[in-house]
């Protein structure tokens, strides 16, 4: 691990004004990945700006068909929240099934969001429910957060404060694990509200998440498994890697996504 | 007098110190003023080393020394040295390029060790390294086996030129090959047997030490042999004493191959301990461990079984390319040899066997014993090709094996080995049992309801444990001995210390060592303590690979004990004025015979001790004898193993559903032990069979599979519950009757796996998946079978 | 740069001036001389250094000892103060759930939590919430027998 200054601020304000002055500064939230990447050297912040003492960056709220989570909240929290469970129980599901137990209990929403893997399954969440982002800046609808990999919309200093999903009529994710490091091989969110059906695909793109919009399209029609039976992601745009070629990628997303479809349809 | 305790499932007595965090292990140890020692290494799999600048690394804070390869030649220090001399097909020893601990020059694979900081603190020690200003010329790098001996392909080793170690073989190939020509059926497969990263839980790690008072060494390290460590330490590269180096393998996090051998980081730190006059530490963080912990397999292998009419073996053939890797690790040379190619005839009486291996080095990690070592790989050879003959020829595999297993012992193989005995069928019929083999076209039909493929393999596999005799094993090129030393201590009290060269990382030698001594002095196992892992305690000890601790470390305490009731016999007769040959002796009883007058152990022992009533004039006092033991031949541990597997068709994922293995160990000391190390080897082996992959980038020598981020070892959920089974043929030429229990998981499941997965796709004109049978594997075998079909 | 932090480790106040870049698993090892929480990968996957942070089992080497500010943990060394196994340790022991050793307490320290979560655990629940935890020994089977017999044993 490289030097690095320490703050833990206990106001959104201080932590705000750290962020701005202090140079090459970075927040840290659950650490599930930043605490990885600066132990592998790989990350070499100036200062971290510990967001851990803000209680104003926890909570899970569900009203008037929204559910807001807090930037803070842990995996295992939203995995056994019961306001979770009522609101999108596939996002109960997306949150329990990340990484393991331990790393649920430490890792958070917003930290995840911020960090942008390509194969982690909160990204597939909030686009495949069309979630919107609210910083201590303003608001970002999904489609415009996820920018390429580990990129984000966010400018500096700006921090992730909560996440709000929409409610959809019926939603399910459904991940195939890459079995060394558990993320997604390829995972796939689909979720149907009034009218509009979203598919969220994650560990796949070489951009990082992605929607599947002919998939959405034939969806919209007939949200069934066998209306996309026959659509191919192409591969062209695909990421392959010592686990996975572009071409069995592609393949994934289709079965999975089928797979999704039947589980949100069976309510499970 | 209790039941005995041999054969029972007696709890561990090292598990309280293990459970509450008391275990000490290498890292655990902390000595006054210890610094930290980190390894600069090669980012480059192939390159030329045109300068090391570390001036500002050497005035970086906390900085106490800065090491490179210079400074180790100027020193001195040698290569480090491999055990095992191969000699080539004609007759030259093979090619041994000099090894150094820190590079000389160049470096050979991306790990390689190019300068050591030793600081005040880790965080310093690395912050320096960082300073350390290396001009390399990358060279091109050869990574793969099947490209090291292409004309014109990168040179590894000047002593090399064509890259080959040595060209090694075995069997009669005329004899073969008029066996091929005459065969009614010839079964071909070419495979990769996968690369493998051991990956004991425990990083390696040392602690070297040097005291001025009596200019002496001490080094705890995680190993699986200390004293093999420090003679070749000693001997080979630091030139020191060896009555002033004391090893110390404390609590070792497993080893499975990967810390019997002499690394370079202990070495160096062992050197460096006197330069710097202080204590200094060495721990490998996983990706390090990744990088230069010695790997295992790696073989690339052409196999053909002869075959008659009615399904006799009548010939094998082999050609196997073994990669070594960059630098010849401890005991490398002899794994694709001696414990590979000797093991080609399997369960059968294949007349006739040939086996050929060229190995090469490459610009990878080293690569060495890794559970098994050899053994899974010729199983995979003889088990893969006998279960497609049996397909090939429409008979059943388990059929096949019976009509060729051998059924009379001992028995001569045409690979060098002399079977002592054996009992295949009945454990191939304690396994069709167990595994419900009957039900299994049932369970098959019902898989397809649910879409699913399901398919069953067989693996009936031998191996050869405690390898031996030293004198033999000398004249095959071994450097070393293969005996094991015991020393008994019988306390005044008589409690009981048992000093062993054996070491335990996890094999619960605590536990069924005491069992035995226990048993056979008739003492309470909690009065019965044994102690392993330090060359200043104990007073030789080849250690623990191969299987070997009960076979031969179990032998040498029985011959130490022998002499213990040999002399309380003495002591005995004394005490009860009777003729020596009068006494008899059990479980810790001396009696005179026929009569009830007896003394017991504790009796005696404390006569030895306080000798008052003691002649004196013929014996010594004390009660305190060690043996060496040098088996006369190997041990044969033999099983049968059946996996069935289900295939999610439309991703290609394979489940194991039923895993059944019955082993035959000769005698068993604790059942629960060995059924938790036979546990341990099937998780290992069905790694290797779905899961565990080592890959380097084939162009520049990178090495992808380098964390557990890209390297998959077996989680709880990629795993079933086991069928575990033994039987017992007692060894006939140790005391315990026992054989070895080790790796017999290792070594049979991989080709169990495969032979299921083959099984379920045979149908679908599948006739090979290359290991790890990842989904992508399986689905693509399925594809490309699908588009055959359709072609034809 | 030093920071100073404070948390209790087993029960007891601790205050200590640290580099800020100390894991957690560091803080306990290096400087409390907990040696029982183990280290064995860099990327969080083997949870040999698992240690329970306000009750959650938490890898203390993806932690660092600052963000514990305020904090509650509990190592293998806390849960059974009195010299006497807790169940958990006594089924592994019964189970013949350890080997080498290493990834035991690990093991042990989120196996209670599991048991908390999931009083009466079924075979798939403990392999499932055992992903955080790799062992290279016992190829686990003991090891969940181990988890649901002391699951059971703590209800008691």
């Amino acid at each position: 691990m490289h030097a690095f200054e320490y703050h833990r601020p206990k106001s959104m304000k201080d932590a705000l004004s750290l962020l701005r002055k202090v140079d090459n500064a970075k927040p840290l939230a659950g650490g599930q990945s930043l605490v990885a990447a600066l132990k592998l050297r790989l990350a070499k912040p100036g200062a971290l700006v510990d967001l851990g003492a803000l209680e104003e960056l926890g909570g899970i709220k569900l009203e008037g068909g929204t559910l807001t989570i807090g930037a803070l909240t842990r995996h295992s929290d939203v995995a056994g929240s019961k306001d979770v469970a009522i609101g999108i129980p596939a996002l109960a599901r997306l949150a329990g099934g990340i990484g393991d137990r331990q790393v649920r209990n430490q890792g958070t929403l917003g930290g995840s969001l911020a960090n942008n893997d390509p194969a982690a399954d909160y990204p597939a969440a909030a686009l495949g429910l069309g979630a919107t982002i609210k910083t201590n800046k303003r608001e970002i609808a999904a489609d415009k957060f996820f920018t390429g990999l580990f990129e984000t919309a966010l400018r500096p200093g700006e921090v992730i404060v909560s996440v709000s999903f929409p409610l959809p009529k019926r939603a399910a994710y459904v991940k195939f694990r890459n079995p060394a490091s558990r993320f997604a091989l390829v995972g796939v969110f689909v979720s149907e509200s009034a009218g509009t059906v979203r598919v969220a695909v994650t560990g796949a793109g070489q951009d990082g998440v992605f929607r599947a919009k002919t998939m959405e399209k034939r969806l919209a029609e007939n949200f069934s498994p066998d209306a996309i039976a026959k659509v191919r992601i192409s591969a062209d745009d695909l990421s392959s890697d010592v686990h996975a070629s572009a071409e069995y990628r592609a393949h994934l997303v289709t079965v999975l996504a089928q797979r999704a479809v039947a589980a949100a349809i069976a309510g499970k | 007098m209790n039941a005995p305790l041999i054969g029972q499932s007696i709890k561990r007595k090292e598990d309280v110190r293990f459970l509450t965090g008391a275990g000490q292990y290498t890292d655990d140890v902390a000595l006054t003023g210890q610094t930290y020692a980190y390894f600069l290494r090669s980012p480059h799999a192939h390159a030329k080393i045109r300068r090391i600048d570390v001036t500002q690394a050497r005035a970086a804070p906390g900085v106490v020394a800065v090491f490179t390869g210079d400074d180790l030649a100027a020193a001195k220090v040698g290569g480090l040295p491999c055990g095992w001399l191969i000699t080539d097909v004609n007759g030259q020893p093979m090619k041994e390029p000099p090894h150094p601990p820190l590079a000389q020059g160049k470096v050979r694979y991306a790990g390689d060790h190019v300068a050591v900081v030793i600081a005040e603190t880790l965080h310093q020690a690395k912050d320096a390294a960082e300073l350390i200003d290396v001009d390399y010329e990358v060279l091109p790098a050869v990574v793969k086996v099947e490209d090291a001996r292409k004309p014109g392909a990168q040179v590894v080793h000047e002593a090399a030129p064509d890259n080959t170690c040595y060209v090694w073989s075995i069997g009669d190939k005329g004899a073969a090959d008029k066996a091929f020509s005459a065969a009614h059926q010839v079964t071909t497969l070419e495979f990769i047997n996968n690369r493998l990263v051991p990956n004991a839980i425990e990083p390696r790690a040392a602690v070297a030490s040097y005291s001025r008072a009596d200019d002496a060494y001490t080094l705890y390290v995680a190993n699986q042999n200390p004293h093999v460590e420090r003679l070749l330490m000693t001997a080979f590269v630091l030139g020191l004493p060896e009555h002033k180096v004391r090893v110390i393998a404390p609590d070792v996090g497993g080893g499975f191959g990967s810390k019997i051998y002499l690394y370079a980081e202990e070495t160096v730190i062992t050197w460096a301990a006197k330069q710097v006059n202080r204590p200094i530490k060495w721990t490998a963080e996983r990706s390090e461990s990744f990088l230069s912990d010695a790997h295992g397999r790696d073989h690339v292998t052409k196999a053909e079984l002869a075959l008659d009419r009615n399904g006799k073996f009548t010939a094998m053939r082999v050609t196997t390319t073994a990669n070594l890797g960059a630098y010849l690790s401890t005991f490398a040379s002899c794994i694709p040899t001696i414990l590979y190619a000797t093991l080609l005839a399997g369960q059968y009486t294949t007349p006739v066997i040939y086996c050929e291996v060229t190995a090469v080095f490459t610009n990878t990690a080293p690569v060495d014993a890794y559970r098994g070592a050899g053994r899974p790989e010729a199983t995979y050879v003889v088990e893969r090709l006998v279960e497609t003959a049996a397909r090939e020829m429409k008979l059943d595999p388990a059929e096949l094996r019976r009509r060729n297993f051998i059924r009379e012992f001992p028995y001569q193989t045409p690979v060098a080995l002399l079977y002592d005995t054996g009992d295949y069928e009945a454990t191939l019929a304690e396994a069709l049992k167990l595994a419900d083999v009957a039900g299994f076209a049932a369970r098959r039909k019902d898989a397809e309801q649910r879409g699913k493929l399901r398919g069953l393999g067989y693996s009936t596999y031998i191996e050869a444990c405690g390898i031996a005799p030293s004198n033999v094993a000398g004249s095959l090129g071994a450097r070393a001995g293969l005996f094991e030393a015991g020393e008994i201590r019988v306390h005044p009290t008589g409690s009981v210390t048992v000093f062993t060269g054996s070491h335990a990382h996890g094999q619960g030698h605590e536990t069924t060592f005491a069992q035995v001594v226990a048993d056979r002095l008739g003492v309470a196992i909690e009065n019965v303590d044994i102690v392993h892992g330090d060359t200043g305690r104990i007073l030789f000890g080849m250690g623990t690979y191969g299987s070997r601790s009960i076979a031969v470390g179990g032998t040498a305490i029985i011959k130490a004990i022998d002499k213990i009731v040999a002399k309380g016999k003495k002591i005995a007769a004394h005490l009860l004025e009777a003729a020596e040959s009068d006494i008899e002796y059990d479980r810790g009883n001396f009696t005179v015979a026929g009569t009830d007058r007896k003394k017991t152990i504790g009796e005696v022992a404390f006569a030895a001790y306080v000798p008052h009533n003691y002649p004196l004039d013929k014996l010594e006092p004390g009660l305190n004898e060690s043996a060496f033991y040098d088996p006369t031949n190997f041990t044969f541990p033999a099983g049968s193993h059946i996996c069935e597997v289900e295939i999610d068709p439309d991703t290609g994922q394979t489940r194991i559903v039923n895993f059944t293995a019955v082993d035959d160990f000769g005698k068993v000391i604790n059942p629960m032990i060995v059924e938790g190390q036979v546990h341990g080897g099937l998780a290992q082996g069905i790694g290797q069979a779905l899961l565990e992959g080592c890959v380097y980038d084939p162009e520049s020598g990178q090495l992808l599979t380098g964390t557990f981020m890209d390297y998959a070892i077996p989680r709880a959920d990629d795993l079933p519950n086991f069928k575990v089974g033994t039987q017992e043929t007692p060894c006939t030429h140790n005391p315990l009757g026992v054989k070895g229990c080790g790796e017999a998981g290792a070594i049979g499941a991989p080709a169990a796996v495969m032979n299921a997965i083959t099984d379920a796709l045979w149908p679908l004109g599948v006739r090979d998946v290359e290991m790890p049978a990842t989904s992508e594997r399986v689905w693509r075998a399925m594809q490309s079978a699908k588009g055959k079909r359709k072609a034809a | 740069m030093s920071i100073t932090i404070s948390m209790t480790v087993n029960g007891k106040a601790v205050r200590k001036e640290l580099d800020p870049r100390t894991l957690l698993v560091e803080f306990l090892r290096d400087h409390m001389r907990l040696t029982g929480t183990h280290v064995g990968c860099d990327t969080a996957h083997c949870g040999a250094c698992t240690v329970h942070v306000n009750g959650r089992a938490t890898k203390s080497c993806n932690v660092l000892a600052a963000q514990m500010e305020g904090a509650s943990i509990v190592t293998i060394e806390g849960i059974a103060p009195n010299g006497e196994l807790h169940p958990m340790q006594a089924a592994f022991r019964e189970h013949h759930g350890l080997q080498c050793g290493f990834c035991t307490p690990g093991m042990v320290m989120n196996a209670i939590e599991l048991a908390n979560r999931y009083p009466d655990p079924s075979e798939e629940t403990v392999r499932s919430e055992l992903d955080g935890n790799l062992c290279r020994c016992t190829g686990y089977q003991n090891i969940v027998k181990a988890v649901q017999a002391g699951a059971k044993a703590m209800k008691r």
